[in-house]
């Protein structure tokens, strides 16, 4: 158990591809960060350098209190679980979960008590004399878990360990790894592109693009203020509405796709009075409201799904998805009064898409 | 992975070289060899470096051969090599694409039986029926000719195989589709199967005609007129000089001519040729 | 696995085997049904007259002590090539598995006598052998061994080994880097994570989920050594001297083209085609499951 930390951790290609640039991280002891974003931002990368299987370019990673740069992986303390689970197809479970300790001249005993009580607390008693190919997905999972636990390391890392599983064993396992992870009380770092997942999973949640840090905070924060369009974007779904906007009105009032116009919340933004910027509204923050409506907008397409219902409506020229609850009988061809409450607005500078605020009166 | 263990790649490097060394010295002193004149071979050990009579070594058994060996031109020996070579590489891809064809495609009466004959062939290489062959290609008169060095050789199961494999991954659609386009099974092999096979026949060819070049006892048995002798056979005339000293000089020359042909074709078409290996023994 | 669609035409499937069946059946089934046949007959010297002798020959055959001395030369010259052959291979194909840089040039290296036919190997390592010039036999009469492979059974044993041996390396070579080259890299890596050196992965991890390629290979280095060698021996040794290298294979070509003894050769001819049946037989029945995990 410990804290891991990353100061100015780089990797750079050979062939001038750079896949992270001076990340600094800190995770605390006990805590599980959840490192999201699109497929090749360097999540993977990120967690293989914790590991010691790939090599830095620059910087420095502490595990412990330890300097673990230029350790091997054997030598972090770390855990790892695999995307596709790596478990050795040629031993049982209880070999693949004994392999760690033996090799670490763990004595006999020791490593049996260790083995079976993991195996009890992942439910695999039964299939310790089992191979891998005569498990199901869901099993070798928990083995490549069990594999991880058994050896009390100071962290364990996931690589996106839940994508090979379909939906609703995935669902499961979600809960199963967290709740693990607070019994056991280890730091965990957990790598995966499933926004879900990380908002779920996380104490911590890192929103990596690039090879940047976009933005690190709880799940709420990132989620109900992102840092950037991107994260706005990217965490929550259906995925956040994006519509141009103005400021007018002395920074006190927004017009939204020159569709409506909206009373900014305390003193608005007075800096950006008469500029262009992006606006982001999420799907859920939409009302059917006939009384306050601030605009009437025709409907595109009604996705039921029960508990929600799903429209698309027309915006000026664009598409906006609006998430209402229940079941809404509306069809395509209506047109239905929609508003928002401006506090739930999400105001983004048009160029580099940073999050504006609005001054509190 | 991070990794300090230097001294892990020092000596993977030096077993690579000293393996590649290993493999390839004799050749080395097998090229020395054939530039060095006959007098040279007085000196004991022979020499490591290369002597300054490679053309008049080369072209003495390219145009005279030797003695020994029946006096045979090894250039004509080099011909018998190339003719039952192709022969057998033509030969085999040919008749094993019809087999192929016929017991992937076809259903007919005897179609398994007919599959497991052809199987049992792997089960008997010439090594185990040396008389009864040669007794059959003599009295069919096919000794001493190209015919007879290479028709019994081309029935084998490997190819047979390999294509029938090939065939059962070819998708059912494309069959579906040529018969509504009106295909028959001819018009379908050949403008449909075939194209699709063509690395795979390349491949094949690449490892049938070193397989053909490299053929010893059977040439050694179906010829007794040095004109047929392929070179790979011939050269044994050349070493086992009763109590002689072989001439190391022409020996070596007749070597080095006899193995460039295989190791250019698998050097420069490796790729090809490995694909091939790994394909037939899955 | 067979098609779901298919032709159904009367003639045309017969015409298209008809090549391969015809050949199959004039060149293989038939010299080996004579071979059976021949087996139990016994020619007087002549040739003249034949009568039919039973399981005589084979009798005769196994109570010949140059036959058993055969047997016992043929498994211990197949066993050395294989093991020498299949551990060389190994260590090349590990390292060049661990090595990028050059590894292309190696490979190249290292490959190259795949072309080779094995009597060729045979007269390149007779002459590095050669009693008198050979840089080998040098190099040994230097460290006090003095080599005759001519004089030597155990030197001229040693001479097809080495012949053999060096050859199959290549073929092994490539056959063990693929087999490595497929092992995900995610099971070495956990295995590093797991604490285990590169030693003790190569053991315990790579070693094991080889074992499928380590068997097809001992099965083909076998067939190689019982048959593909007949040129090197003939080339280099021609059995000698005093039948220290006279494996099976070479035993039947002299027997039956040499000294024309037709039913012992026959006999001979088929013992070896049992042998054959008996590693091919191995080879498609566990081999051929190729383990999948």
């Amino acid at each position: 158990m410990a804290q891991v930390e990353l100061i100015g951790v780089t990797k750079a290609y050979p062939n001038g591809i750079v896949a992270l640039h001076k990340i600094d991280l800190k995770i605390a002891d006990r805590d599980f960060l959840v490192v999201v974003g699109p497929s090749g931002c360097g999540k993977s990368t990120l967690l293989r350098l914790i590991a010691g299987l790939e090599t830095m370019s620059e910087g420095k990673i502490l595990i412990g209190d330890r300097d673990v740069t230029r350790l091997e992986p054997a030598q972090r303390d770390i855990a790892m679980v695999f995307q596709n689970y790596a478990l050795y197809p040629h031993m049982n479970v209880y070999d693949n979960m004994a392999y760690g300790l033996r090799n670490r001249k763990t004595p006999k005993p020791e490593i049996d008590r260790r083995v079976r009580e993991t195996a009890r607390i992942l439910g695999l008693e039964t299939m310790l004399e089992r191979k891998p190919r005569q498990l199901s997905g869901g099993q070798r999972q928990r083995v490549a878990m069990g594999r991880a636990i058994v050896r009390s390391p100071a962290a364990f890392l996931f690589d996106e360990p839940l994508s090979n599983l379909d939906a609703k064993l995935r669902v499961q396992m979600r809960g199963e790894i967290k709740r693990l992870q607070r019994q056991l009380g280890t730091t965990g770092v957990y790598v995966t592109h499933d926004q879900a997942e990380a908002m779920t999973m996380g104490d911590q949640l890192v929103v990596l693009r690039d090879g940047h840090i976009e933005q690190k905070g709880g799940p709420l924060e990132i989620y109900s203020r992102p840092a950037t369009a991107f994260v706005g974007g990217f965490i929550g779904s259906p995925a956040m509405n994006f519509l141009d906007g103005r400021i007018e009105d002395g920074g006190r009032k927004l017009r939204v796709a020159e569709t409506f116009s909206i009373v900014l919340p305390g003193a608005g933004l007075p800096q950006q009075e008469g500029r262009n910027l992006t606006v982001g509204i999420r799907p859920e923050h939409f009302k059917m409201n006939g009384n306050s409506a601030l605009a009437e907008l025709p409907v595109e397409l009604v996705e039921p799904l029960g508990a929600q219902t799903l429209v698309e409506v027309l915006f000026g020229k664009k598409i906006v998805t609006v998430s209402l609850d229940g079941a809404i009988a509306i069809k395509s061809g209506d047109r239905i009064p929609l508003s928002v409450d401006p506090a739930q607005l999400h105001l983004f500078n048009l160029e580099n898409e940073t999050r504006l605020d609005c001054i509190v009166a | 992975m991070v990794e300090h263990r230097p001294w892990l790649t020092i000596f993977a490097h030096a077993v690579l070289v000293l393996g590649a060394f290993v493999l390839v010295f004799p050749l080395w002193v097998a090229f020395v060899a054939s530039t060095q004149s006959a007098v040279s071979f007085n000196q004991i050990p022979m020499s490591l470096l290369p002597g300054g009579h490679f053309i008049e070594n080369y072209s003495a058994v390219l145009t005279q051969g030797l003695a020994s060996a029946g006096a045979v031109p090894v250039v004509k020996m080099l011909m018998n090599s190339l003719i039952m070579a192709i022969m057998i590489a033509v030969g085999k891809i040919a008749i094993s694409l019809l087999s192929a064809y016929a017991i992937v495609y076809f259903r007919f009466p005897f179609r398994k039986t007919i599959f497991w004959l052809i199987f049992t062939t792997l089960m008997l290489p010439v090594e185990v029926r040396i008389l009864p062959t040669y007794g059959v290609v003599a009295s069919l008169g096919m000794l001493n000719s190209y015919a007879g060095l290479s028709i019994p050789l081309i029935a084998s199961a490997t190819a047979t195989f390999l294509f029938r494999q090939y065939f059962l991954t070819v998708p059912e659609e494309l069959l579906e589709a040529a018969r509504l386009d009106g295909a028959g099974p001819w018009r379908f092999f050949r403008d449909v199967l075939l194209p699709l096979s063509r690395t795979n026949i390349a491949a094949l060819f690449v490892i049938l005609f070193i397989y053909g070049w490299n053929q010893y006892l059977w040439p050694l048995l179906v010829t007794t007129d040095p004109n047929y002798y392929t070179i790979v056979m011939g050269i044994q005339r050349m070493v086992t000089v009763a109590d002689a000293t072989p001439q190391w000089q022409l020996v070596m020359a007749t070597v080095i001519l006899a193995l460039l042909p295989p190791v250019v074709v698998v050097i420069g078409m490796q790729r090809l040729f490995i694909r091939g290996l790994v394909e037939i023994e899955k | 696995m067979e098609k779901r669609v298919f032709f159904e035409r009367r003639l045309t499937p017969y015409l298209l085997v008809a090549a391969q069946l015809a050949i199959t059946l004039i060149f293989f089934f038939w010299p080996a049904a004579q071979a059976f046949y021949q087996s139990t007959i016994s020619q007087d010297a002549f040739g003249l007259s034949t009568t039919f002798v039973g399981l005589a020959n084979f009798e005769r055959l196994f109570s010949d002590s140059l036959y058993l001395h055969s047997i016992e030369i043929t498994l211990v010259f197949s066993a050395l090539v294989v093991a020498s052959s299949l551990s060389i291979a190994l260590l090349l194909a590990a390292m060049a598995d661990r090595v990028i840089r050059g590894s292309a040039v190696y490979k190249t290296l290292l490959i190259w006598p795949y072309a080779l036919a094995p009597a060729i190997s045979g007269v390149l390592w007779l002459l590095l052998f050669n009693p008198t010039i050979g840089v080998v036999s040098f190099a040994l009469r230097k460290v006090g061994y003095s080599w005759n492979n001519f004089l030597s059974g155990t030197d001229a044993m040693i001479l097809i080994v080495a012949a053999a041996a060096w050859k199959q390396v290549s073929y092994n070579f490539l056959f063990f880097l693929a087999g490595l080259q497929s092992i995900p890299r995610s099971l070495i890596e956990a295995a590093a994570i797991d604490g285990a050196s590169p030693f003790k992965r190569f053991w315990t991890i790579v070693f094991p989920l080889l074992s499928p390629t380590t068997f097809f290979l001992v099965v083909v280095n076998l067939v190689y050594a019982f048959f593909d060698t007949f040129g090197l021996v003939h080339t280099t040794t021609a059995g000698g001297p005093a039948h220290a290298t006279e494996i099976l294979v070479y035993k039947v070509y002299r027997d039956g083209f040499v000294g024309l003894d037709v039913g012992g050769s026959a006999a001979q001819s088929v013992v070896l085609m049992a042998i054959v049946v008996l590693l091919t037989a191995i080879q498609f029945r566990y081999v051929e499951r190729k383990v999948v995990y």
